[in-house]
């Protein structure tokens, strides 16, 4: 049994299409390992063992009667809890949302269900995927699987860590400044944010609409790929989602990388970052060029305000964005309330934390009137500037790489008294969103104190595939994604 | 000193589409509280709005109608406030780029400029429970089946002058949506709601007044007391050199009266920004070009069309065209060859008539425009007095039938026969010496009451120019 866990999409596609195994049996042995190393990493809100179930036996009756096997077919899938699926709980790890229990399913929900995965819970995020170590979740802390004093990352700390535990083969997380990629580096996995419209948000509760895109973690990019493929694409419950056709991605992992102009971000090469997180970044550099890759220095000077543009602009929309949270519908309410006022402050006062009504009240500020063009507005021109400097960039290069994080990942309660300690953290993930691109996180070097590094990967707009192919070369001619973290080697 | 009022007016049109702006729940009016809701509209979380773009084509046919340019690009955003009946505690509405600016409309050759006009989605409405609104209730409810009804909200510049005005801008405005279809205009209902910015200046003064807004009117008539009790409250202030406060204010249909709602201190800070979960429209022109081809008249046009075409009075034209389905039944039955001038008598009055006595629509009925050729044609022929042809006017409004039929069926002839009548207004004078003898003696009034005997002695059928000359031989003789 202990052998099912720790394979990949396409081991397990062997196995199961061979009949060598069961969809239930695969199903069962990741259960068990939840058993056993979920107490200590705490990365699920809830398991959904009765779907998982339903899912399998479907899955096992396609193989007996010979059809085709999907795609994901028998694959054990780790969902963030902030995407919906009907008959179990979608938290965002708030106690707004503790009872709340969502009557649709998110289209990538849908779509990995038509795929064959099979769903074995809800992971646990920072509250409203805000922050950046899942310390911010209103239930519990999330630990790393590599070192369970540290933090797994965030706000996807969840599925970063059923990922890198075993406890899943691949997950999917949600990036509105770095969510998915930078747990995906302080866990040693890779996590890919797609270009913005790439995939549906449809039944991802929402966080800052311009910025927020569902993306997969795997540990390899074959898995990412696939699962990339499964979920992108039109959704006509989501108008900001692109009507264009998407690749097989996993076609596009070639391994060739020659003649790639690869630009490496000056602005997020130095001041800020760990020394040894520099390094590993820079051997990868000089890695993919001895793949055939071009490597060269670029400057983005607009980055550097990228930061407090994204503080601006996430914040106005969240502001907006939870204020349906208000008592009145579903959700916590507080019920001594003398009238409406008293019980819309209490419900809110005692149903988010701290963090998340920090940025309820900032982007509230930046909104208001007398303060809009000064912030608001201020920050959506300077949003345009980051993206044509982005744009101007690609001109030149056909991907941009920098670290994915200053740091690897750090001890419980390192940054929670200084908010802003904390969102440095996603300084070399943030540009990404505000300009829509796409961007990975992967594994290239461990730390002295053998934590994970990530490389980051950025392309242009639509430039998915180019960035997975680059991603994978890389992948393939070094061994890091074959450490695997102590939870899921002693599996 | 003598002051002049300066008004304009906001209106929120619910437009008639089958489902609401962003979702596909039923749009229509009536159905169990919170029956017609899904996700999107109770603003769950992680739903996302897609436009419906049959909402979007009735305002641009709107903003034709009403003269405005209509935007190249538009889009949408959200406008920030709590309220148990705002889902999202956002409402999707249109800042800086509505989709129609700059229109006019005419009323008695007077041109009201229109600012703008914009998309938004409606609110649920709140159900209190012993009390009049949410303070002091005991408990209250919300039914959201009118939540994300799209709407279109028609600003007027100020350029009103009067409470009289105020109520003719809307009256024209109601009857053009009704004309292209896009709203029901329906005052009680909700579906046609208006609210005023009111304010006064002393005349020829140039700057405008402080203005107050008024909301919570439900008829043109309240419309017309709202603005009117509050141009004197303002002037009366002022008078006695008092400060006007910019405020909202309510009006209470009881009291006649309008009194504070909250002031400019409290108004909300809402908060626009651009709605991140939908993209800017970009509004083709072939599209513009496609709505504006399938535009029908227009009430001005059908006004003018009247007078010039039919010869009617311009009183006429207009009491005719206020009504789309009156007027467009009178197109017909000039189509079929009937007399414009007796045609539209016979329409505005006992046909109108009809209807509010039944309190019936006239789609209801069932006269053809044939039928109101024939009828008129029998009033020219004499066969039917004007009396006798209301009855059969009443019985075509009421069932299908055919004039030749109910005439005789109902024995509405006109009697033209000599000898029968004189028969009949001698009867009548055998039977009323007393008066025979007044009239005699002088008091011909009472010829009106022979008159009358005859007519109710023949149901109205008797020919009245044959029933005077009889009358004068035999009261002569």
């Amino acid at each position: 049994m202990k052998e099912l866990v720790g394979k990949s999409v396409q081991e397990l596609r062997a196995l199961l299409g061979g009949k060598a195994v069961s969809a239930r049996e695969v199903l069962a042995a990741h259960r068990q390992h939840i058993d056993s190393v979920e107490p200590e990493l705490q990365a699920f809100n809830c398991l959904t063992e009765d779907l998982a179930a339903r899912q399998a036996a479907r899955v096992d009756k396609l193989i007996a009667d010979g059809e085709v096997l999907p795609p994901l077919a028998g694959v054990p899938i780790a969902l963030k809890d902030n995407i919906c699926v009907p008959g179990y709980p979608t938290t965002c790890s708030s106690r707004i949302l503790e009872s709340y229990r969502p009557p649709y399913q998110a289209t990538v929900a849908e779509r990995l269900q038509e795929a064959g995965a099979i769903f074995v819970g809800k992971t646990n995020l920072d509250e409203f995927a805000m922050g950046s170590s899942t310390e911010n979740s209103g239930f519990k802390p999330t630990r790393n699987p590599w070192n369970t004093a540290m933090v797994p990352g965030g706000s996807s700390g969840g599925s970063a860590v059923a990922v890198a535990s075993g406890m899943s083969v691949i997950a999917l997380g949600s990036d509105t400044g770095g969510s998915i990629r930078q747990p995906a580096s302080f866990c040693g996995v890779a996590g890919m944010k797609p270009t913005y419209g790439r995939v549906s948000r449809f039944g991802l509760v929402a966080f800052a609409s311009s910025l927020d895109q569902i993306g997969p973690l795997g540990r390899c990019l074959e898995d990412v790929a696939i699962t990339l493929s499964v979920i992108s694409g039109h959704d006509g419950k989501d108008s900001t989602s692109l009507s264009l056709p998407v690749p097989e991605y996993v076609k596009e992992l070639t391994g060739d990388v020659e003649g790639l102009r690869i630009g490496v971000i000056s602005e997020l090469t130095g001041q800020g970052m760990d020394a040894e997180v520099l390094e590993s970044v820079e051997l990868a550099a000089r890695q993919l060029g001895q793949l055939g890759a071009g490597v060269e220095e670029v400057s983005l000077p607009a980055t550097r305000h990228a930061l407090a543009v994204y503080y601006l602009i996430a914040t106005a929309e969240a502001s907006a964005n939870l204020a349906r949270y208000d008592g009145v519908k579903y959700g916590y309410r507080h019920r001594q309330a003398e009238d409406l006022l008293s019980m819309y402050r209490a419900s809110r006062q005692e149903g988010f934390g701290v963090e998340v009504k920090r940025r309820i009240m900032l982007g509230t500020y930046a909104l208001s009137s007398g303060y809009y063009d000064a912030y608001y507005k201020k920050a959506q021109q300077v949003r345009r500037l980051i993206k044509e400097e982005f744009d101007r960039a690609f001109a030149r290069f056909d991907l941009l790489v920098c670290p994915t994080s200053p740091t690897v990942a750090f001890e419980f309660g390192a940054r929670t008294g200084d908010p802003l300690q904390m969102y440095l953290s996603d300084i070399a993930t943030i540009p990404v969103n505000l300009a829509g691109l796409p961007g990975i996180s992967i594994p290239c070097g461990f730390g002295k104190s053998g934590l994970p590094i990530g490389l980051q990967l950025i392309g242009p707009t639509l430039g998915d595939a180019q960035v997975l192919r680059a991603a994978h070369a890389f992948e393939q001619a070094t061994e890091f994604h074959k450490k695997r973290s102590p939870v899921l080697s002693a599996a | 000193m003598n002051y002049e009022p300066v008004i304009g007016l906001e209106v929120h049109a619910q437009l008639k589409t089958k489902s609401k702006i962003f979702c596909s729940c039923p749009a229509g009016f009536g159905g169990n509280p919170n029956e017609h809701v899904c996700p999107v509209c109770i603003g769950m979380p992680g739903v996302l709005p897609v436009l419906n773009r049959r909402a979007v084509e009735l305002a641009i046919r709107s903003g034709l109608a009403l003269n405005c340019e209509i935007a190249e690009i538009t889009k949408f955003d959200r406008k920030n406030y709590f309220y148990p009946d705002l889902p999202k505690g956002y409402q999707i509405s249109q800042y800086d780029q509505p989709i129609c600016r700059r229109g006019h409309l005419t009323i008695g050759g007077k041109e009201i400029r229109i600012h703008r006009a914009h998309l938004e989605e409606d609110a649920g409405k709140l159900v209190h429970a012993g009390a009049a609104g949410l303070h002091g209730s005991e408990y209250s409810l919300v039914d959201f089946n009118r939540s994300g009804v799209p709407l279109l909200e028609i600003v007027s510049e100020p350029d009103i002058s009067s409470a009289e005005e105020a109520r003719c801008y809307l009256m024209e405005l109601r009857n053009i949506l009704r004309y292209i279809d896009v709203c029901d205009g329906n005052l009680e209902e909700g579906s046609f709601r208006c609210d005023a910015n009111v304010s006064v200046r002393p005349v020829g003064q140039k700057e405008l007044g402080t203005k107050t807004e008024i909301k919570n009117m439900n008829s043109f008539r309240a419309v017309q007391r709202a603005i009117q009790s509050e141009i004197d409250r303002q002037v009366a202030a002022l008078e006695r050199g008092e400060r006007i406060v910019q405020e909202t204010r309510l009006w209470n249909e009881a009291t006649g009266t309008t009194h504070p709602m909250r002031s400019k201190e409290e108004a909300h800070d809402y908060r626009y920004f651009p709605e991140p979960d939908l993209v800017p429209l970009v509004v083709e022109r072939e599209w513009v070009n496609e709505v504006s081809a399938g535009l029908p008249e227009l009430p001005e046009q059908r006004r003018t069309r009247y007078v010039e075409q039919h010869e009617l009075s311009p009183e006429d034209a207009c009491l005719l065209a206020e009504s789309k389905e009156l007027s467009d039944f009178f197109d017909r039955a000039m189509l079929a060859g009937a007399p414009a001038k007796a045609a539209a008598n016979l329409l505005m009055g006992p046909t109108v008539w009809y209807l509010n006595e039944n309190k019936i629509e006239f789609s209801q009925t069932h006269i053809t425009p044939e039928n109101m050729k024939d009828l008129i044609e029998a009033l020219n022929a004499g066969t039917l007095s004007s009396s006798t042809a209301k009855q059969v006017l009443f019985e075509l409004l009421k069932a299908p039938g055919d004039v030749q039929a109910i005439v005789k069926e109902k024995g509405l002839a006109q009697m033209s026969d000599e000898k029968g009548l004189t028969e009949v207004v001698s009867k009548v004078l055998t039977d009323n010496p007393a008066q025979v003898s007044d009239f005699r003696g002088g008091k011909t009034k009472v010829r009106q009451f022979f008159f009358g005997e005859v007519m109710k002695a023949t149901r109205g059928t008797a020919n009245p120019q044959m029933v005077n000359k009889i009358l004068d031989e035999l009261l002569t003789r």
